[in-house]
């Protein structure tokens, strides 16, 4: 009781404010005081963002992290020294600045300033964007190979690399490019940053995040013991545009460090089935000339054909944007009063804005969709197209030598090639160039051999390979590792 | 192999040194396009990047947006609080000073129904006990916000808008705040009032608590 008593006073406040309330607005009830004691108002606090030097050492560090792989990958050749960086960039590009600012995400903020006008895109952003493509553009994805923390996480954990069958590796391949075109329409319509949103490592790199994010990602993680790096693979909407970028590339790293002896050794080097077998085409010039070319026209009808969907296509994708989802639920409610209010519906009601203008953004947003959803069906039409003309092409191909656009320039495949690195002098007298021991399980043969030691090298033309010796054509005898002469390699190829 | 590269190959070397030179003058194109546009953007009239004095700018593009969160929107559900990817969210509740009332009884600070005006935990709204209340001179107490201690769950904003000056709000710390495309806090905003704003202006309310917008 004496509780109450204590507390009227306080209830008889509450309800006369709440009546003052009505006709107040909030900023005008209680007057700001007259201080007399001197009292000097406290200034409300505005930290500014990260400052502007942090951004420009993440870029700096950004180039310099691709420069060194492409010493490593193409010059250097050490699986090792990628490692080293990859989980150097592991550290810092993914748990240390947590994941962000990472350049498989900033094609979209790129991409939204393209498709806007009134926007413009920070320069690290724009240069995180840039950067991995313009270095592909000359040395390959080197960025994939040992840069990109999302690589990285997925790296270390292939442990028994499966191998998947090449239908289902050519049809898993196009979910980039969906992903890729889906993503792009999200951003063109001001929806959503769908590579951001589902970025299934980021909550591993911040220790934090939903239930379902974590999921994925160690789901992702674990899968990826078996299935080597299944997100650049098979999801990577970034990779995508390295790969087109990488197919110009004006360098890219090689199995062998001189001339493919086609040994075999490195056929199941590569956990991606990245490396392209020797192949002869069994059919005429002509025949695959003509079935190439038939190809190529189907490509512009599968654009007509994707450009007349596209609304079609576009049209589930409406439902991921918040406005749409607003106004559907508003309507729902509107038909009938058993749908109970959202937060949001209840949150527009308050805000008190039009239900008109809200109409109109809404169509507005349908039209761009529709817009953007033959953009997108194109684009579709284009990829499926370029996809089957690519299978459809026959190369003859005489060494073994990694897939330009798909090879992720991790350097697994040095260590099985058997070849040295030629000399640029030649060995002072007596001296073996390459003792047997240097030279591996497999033996090497050095080519041109100049000063030939007794072990493990062969001069050319070899008879006597040793028991792993890999050796030039013409070799008779070769071991159970042994080379194995051209022009037989057709029967077993992938 | 070299000696003698059969003209396809040659051909093809031509076909792609060709595109590759014209894909990196694109790329410069495009990355040059984009630092035009940038400063186009900082030199219009009334834009200048944090920190910058000179609000006529200094022609360099402008960094990245920011996140930020309009108080005149906001609706005080709790979710900043729960769905930011940091697990002490970014967004934090500032306090304006030359808003405040200065009252005795403040509905930011008191559970409602209190019995006695005192600082004891029990009477406290904030979860964390965030804010501090210190004599000032009879009959008024200032309140400071603790700002690590805030998680940003709004019941002390919500108290204030509904029966005081509205001078605690909700807004994004900028210094904790990640950037991230997809904001997370922004996608569950039932109120939409997150939007990405531009680095010369990171808060949307003055330091006397008025809107800017």
């Amino acid at each position: 009781m004496s509780l109450m008593c204590r507390a009227y006073p306080f209830r008889v406040i509450v309800i006369a404010l709440a009546l003052w309330g009505t006709f107040a607005t909030a900023a005008e009830r209680f007057p700001s005081p007259d201080f007399e004691s001197g009292y000097v108002l406290p200034t409300t606090p505005t930290p500014i963002p990260r400052a502007a030097f942090a951004e420009a050492l993440d870029v700096g560090l950004l180039l310099v992290a691709l420069a060194l792989a492409t010493y490593f990958a193409l010059k250097m050749r050490s699986r090792k020294a990628l490692t080293a960086l990859m989980l150097f960039c592991l550290a810092y590009f993914g748990f240390w600045k947590k994941g962000c600012i990472c350049p498989v995400g900033s094609w979209q903020n790129v991409f939204q300033a393209a498709t806007d006008n009134s926007l413009a895109v920070a320069p690290s952003v724009l240069l995180a964007f840039a950067l991995p493509i313009a270095f592909a553009l000359l040395f390959g994805r080197v960025f994939c190979s040992s840069v990109c923390p999302l690589g990285a996480i997925q790296d270390v954990v292939v442990l028994r690399p499966k191998r998947i069958p090449a239908w289902l590796q050519h049809a898993l391949g196009l979910m980039p490019y969906v992903y890729l075109g889906v993503a792009a329409l999200l951003i063109y319509t001001d929806s959503a940053f769908l590579v951001c949103r589902y970025d299934p490592f980021v909550g591993i790199f911040r220790m934090s995040g939903s239930f379902w994010m974590l999921l994925t990602g160690a789901s992702l993680l674990l899968l990826g013991i078996f299935i080597a790096r299944p997100y650049c693979r098979f999801l990577c909407p970034y990779g995508v545009l390295l790969s087109w970028a990488a197919a110009l590339s004006w360098r890219k790293i090689t199995v062998t460090p001189t001339d493919c002896i086609q040994c075999r050794l490195c056929e199941t080097a590569c956990p991606f089935d990245c490396i392209d077998f020797p192949s002869t085409p069994q059919e005429s010039r002509r025949t695959s000339i003509k079935r190439l070319a038939g190809f190529l026209l189907l490509i512009p009808l599968l654009i007509g054909l994707g450009i007349g969907m596209g609304p079609h296509l576009a049209q589930p994708l409406t439902r991921l944007d918040r406005r749409i989802q607003l106004i559907t639920q508003l309507d729902r409610e509107a038909q009938s009063p058993a749908v109970e209010m959202t937060e949001q519906s209840e949150a527009f009601r308050a805000s008190g804005v039009a239900m008109a203008t809200l109409r109109d953004d809404v169509k507005r947003l349908r039209k761009r969709f529709r817009k953007g959803g033959r953009f997108l069906g194109g684009f579709f039409g284009l990829v499926l197209g370029w996809k089957l003309a690519l299978l459809a092409k026959t190369r003859k191909r005489t060494d073994y030598e990694p897939n330009r656009t798909s090879c992720l320039a991790c350097g697994r495949c040095f260590a099985f090639c058997p070849q040295k690195p030629p000399r640029t002098r030649a060995a002072p007298h007596g001296a073996s160039p390459r003792p047997s021991t240097e030279a591996g399980p497999h033996g090497a043969c050095l080519e041109p051999p100049t000063e030939a030691g007794p072990h493990g090298a062969c001069p050319e033309p070899s008879t006597e390979a040793g028991p792993h010796g890999a050796c030039p054509e013409p070799s008779t005898e070769a071991g159970p590792h042994g080379a194995c002469p051209r022009g037989t390699r057709d029967s077993d190829a992938k | 192999m070299s000696e003698q590269r059969p003209e396809s190959v040659s051909r093809r070397h031509w076909l792609r040194a060709t595109l590759r030179a014209a894909a990196l003058a694109a790329l410069g194109g495009f990355v040059g396009a984009m630092v035009q546009r940038g400063r186009r953007l900082c030199t219009k009239p009334g834009s200048a990047c944090v920190g910058c004095e000179e609000r006529a700018g200094c022609g360099l593009p402008p960094r990245a947006t920011v996140w930020q969160l309009d108080p005149e929107k906001c609706i005080q559900c709790g979710k900043c609080a729960t769905h930011c990817v940091l697990d002490h969210s970014a967004v934090r509740c500032f306090h304006s000073h030359a808003r405040c009332g200065y009252c005795k009884l403040c509905f930011g600070y008191f559970e409602p129904g209190t019995a006695m005006l005192t600082e004891a935990a029990e009477n406290q709204l904030c979860p964390t006990g965030a804010i501090h209340r210190n004599f000032v001179e009879a009959p008024y107490y200032e309140y400071v916000i603790e700002e690590d201690l805030c998680v940003g769950c709004g019941k002390c904003v919500r108290g204030c808008n509904m029966f005081g000056n509205g001078s605690l709000y909700l807004q994004v710390h900028q210094k904790i705040c990640l950037n991230c495309n997809e904001c997370s806090i922004a996608k569950a905003c039932p109120a939409d009032a997150f939007s990405r704003v531009s680095p010369t202006e990171p808060y949307l309310r003055n330091a006397d608590g008025s809107s800017k917008t």
